[in-house]
């Protein structure tokens, strides 16, 4: 029986249509709903105001993390209006039935970091969440993005959004990674490549060696990534690395359940001849550690270069200047050797275990620099757990640092993790945009690596000295 | 939540001739913290309308009492980052029914239209044209004729056509929303579920 070849995209989105409107959007059924303080109020307000009922509470899933403390949470939240949030995230969970992980449950922590680790998070799902990072579930091969708080409320009440269907892109990497290049490295080179809104209208699969390499913290780094290029997300194919991680997780089927659902995603891959709108195609070994020196992600460049000059690149030549002004920086300058004043390791980028094992390979043995500030916070209570269960903590402690509690932190500052204004922070987050760490902050992003070499070093250091 | 009707919005705009305008720009997470939708026009640009000190900076063409209109006209990539609908009330409670761009980001366009906030995706050279006239002459007036699917700059023969599907167009016609659509479709959608592998 011949069929046509189809992408693993086009395999989960069709899967999913209800219904399609007549030059319009698709009618698009949504498996799973995450949930958080900041972006679902208003959407329960909403249900109220029409007085319509959640269709299926056991699709959603609250976990609280955007808006949350990262020290002394056994304290009440001393920001009125976040402790409101907080509270109406629970209420409103309690009275509609949806499962909550609120502050010290031993299952809160970042939303799309307790998701996956749960095996909530599925191949061949759709899955989303009033955050963009939703991306990050693409790792699985599920096809997930972020919507705003008028779709929130569309999930709650039909379980369904109202979505164009994306064009399609492949980004091709092959060959091996060299040493200290991590999947944070990876998007960070694409997206430098392409531009900020390079993808924008699109939905990427990512395929080729580099990514079948990679583990699944990895892979849920470069999806994460994905809306960075302005991609409406990113997904891997799911395969046997994808399947032994979520094999005993506690929401992951079982028993004949877990031996349908593996017949199933074993299907889910770019059958050989689909085509794309778009193809990419990139070679390991032309990336190297990246950070960026601009406000925003596509303002990137290996370490070991120095700032472009406006002719160098794509961008408008006004917002360019508009940015590294406010950046402190000068065109064609010197990277490495630049002072930092703040590290932060963590959010739904780079605030799973692995990261930490990363960054404490480099800072085991020295000692934190006497300049630097360092913020690190787990994604969730589980990677809070493995940190001291494989002795990190104490690596960790030795060399001058405290682990915070888990939660978005200092990546949008909502909460009391700010950078204060001017200051320089190396951030393994996701945004370098204006304020975004705090008002007046300037971030540099990079891996977890290039973190902690700045961290033991006090300025930006290619962290393969250390390796 | 239902909004205005939208059918043809005859104004004169105001230009903010940066590329990549994120939502962090448009709101930053700190304005982020109520419960209901509420006075988020207060906070639209917040740092680069106001100094740390809350006074107004005066460079900022918010500021600039010379412009001002119901439409927002944005350089390339308006509205990256953060999903937060936030962003479109801000721009939305701020007094903007359209936001004039050469290039959207996707979620802030979805949360755009979800809104009642028009969306007119123009060409770079038409924006630069809009941007030219606008900034000689903050009195420049722009049609938006969403029933004909043209924006055009008041005075001159500069006219161009915009793209928005035939669903889109028609609930922003008639002050539609998506959530009332979907109500409607229960049956179907709770049908759809039974078969779910999920």
């Amino acid at each position: 029986m011949s069929t046509t070849p189809t992408t693993l995209f086009d395999k989960v989105w069709d899967a999913h249509v209800v219904k399609k409107i007549e030059d319009g959007p698709d009618v698009f059924y949504i498996d799973r709903h995450f949930i958080h303080e900041v972006t679902s109020p208003v959407a329960f307000l909403g249900l109220k105001n029409r007085g319509v009922p959640v269709l299926f509470p056991e699709k959603t899933f609250a976990t609280a993390d955007h808006n949350t403390p990262t020290i002394n949470q056994h304290l009440p939240v001393q920001d009125p209006l976040s402790a409101n949030q907080l509270k109406a995230l629970e209420d409103n969970s309690a009275k509609y039935g949806i499962s909550h992980w609120g502050l010290n449950n031993p299952k809160n922590g970042i939303v799309h970091v307790v998701g996956p680790e749960n095996g909530i998070t599925q191949p061949g799902m759709t899955i989303v969440c009033g955050d963009s990072h939703t991306s990050t579930h693409g790792a699985f091969g599920a096809i997930a993005f972020g919507i705003g708080t008028s779709e929130v409320e569309m999930v709650l009440s039909s379980q369904c959004i109202m979505q164009p269907k994306p064009k399609k892109m492949r980004i091709l990497i092959d060959g091996k990674l060299g040493k200290g290049v991590t999947p944070k490295d990876v998007a960070l080179f694409i997206i430098s490549q392409i531009t900020a809104s390079g993808a924008t209208g699109y939905f990427v699969e990512y395929a080729g060696e580099v990514f079948e390499q990679m583990s699944m913290e990895g892979r849920m780094t470069v999806c994460n990534l994905s809306i960075e290029m302005g991609a409406r997300g990113g997904m891997i194919a799911p395969d046997e690395t994808t399947f032994a991680y979520l094999n005993g997780k506690e929401k992951a089927p079982k028993g004949e359940a877990w031996e349908a659902a593996l017949a199933y995603w074993k299907t889910l891959k770019t059958d050989a001849g689909a085509t794309f709108d778009k193809e990419l195609h990139y070679h390991a070994a032309d990336i190297e550690p990246q950070i960026t020196y601009g406000t925003n992600p596509g303002l990137g460049t290996a370490i070991t270069k120095n700032i472009p000059t406006a002719a160098d690149l794509n961008e408008g030549e006004s917002s360019y200047k508009k940015s590294l002004a406010y950046m402190g920086f000068a065109e064609g300058e010197q990277i490495i050797g630049k002072k930092v004043d703040y590290v932060f390791l963590g959010s739904c980028t780079n605030g799973r275990i692995e990261d930490f094992r990363a960054f404490s390979s480099i800072v085991k043995g020295r000692k934190k620099a006497a300049n630097i500030t360092a913020w690190l916070v787990p994604g969730s209570h589980i990677v809070e757990s493995q940190i001291k269960e494989e002795g990190i903590l104490d690596i960790l402690t030795e060399a001058g640092f405290q682990l915070r509690q888990p939660g978005c932190s200092a990546c949008l500052a909502m909460n009391d993790d700010k950078v204060p204004a001017g200051k320089y922070a190396v951030s393994t987050s996701n945004r370098n945009f204006e304020g975004r760490q705090g008002p007046g902050s300037r971030t540099l992003l990079a891996s977890p690596y290039v973190a902690a070499a700045a961290a033991v070093t006090g300025v930006v250091t290619d962290p393969r000295e250390f390796l | 939540m239902a909004y205005d009707k939208f059918t043809v919005l005859r104004s004169t705009a105001v230009p903010l001739p940066i590329e990549n305008v994120d939502t962090d720009q448009i709101i930053p997470a700190r304005f982020l913290k109520a419960t209901e939708r509420k006075d988020f026009g207060d906070n639209l640009f917040r740092d680069w309308r106001y100094n740390s000190d809350n006074t107004p900076k005066e460079d900022f063409i918010l500021n600039d009492s010379t412009y001002t209109g119901k439409i927002l006209v944005g350089g390339k990539n308006f509205g990256s980052g953060s999903s937060r609908e936030h962003a479109a009330w801000a721009i939305y409670d701020y007094g903007f029914r359209c936001v004039v761009s050469s290039f959207f980001a996707d979620i802030f366009k979805n949360n755009s239209l979800n809104i009642g906030i028009l969306p007119v995706q123009v060409s770079p050279e038409f924006l630069d044209k809009i941007f030219t006239a606008v900034l000689a002459d903050p009195k420049t007036e722009l049609e938006i004729d969403l029933p004909e699917q043209t924006i055009s700059i008041v005075g001159t023969d500069e006219k161009e056509s915009f793209a928005i599907n035939g669903y889109k167009k028609h609930n922003m016609l008639n002050g539609f929303d998506d959530i009332d659509y979907l109500q409607a479709m229960k049956g179907e959608i709770a049908a759809f579920s039974e078969k779910s592998f999920y």
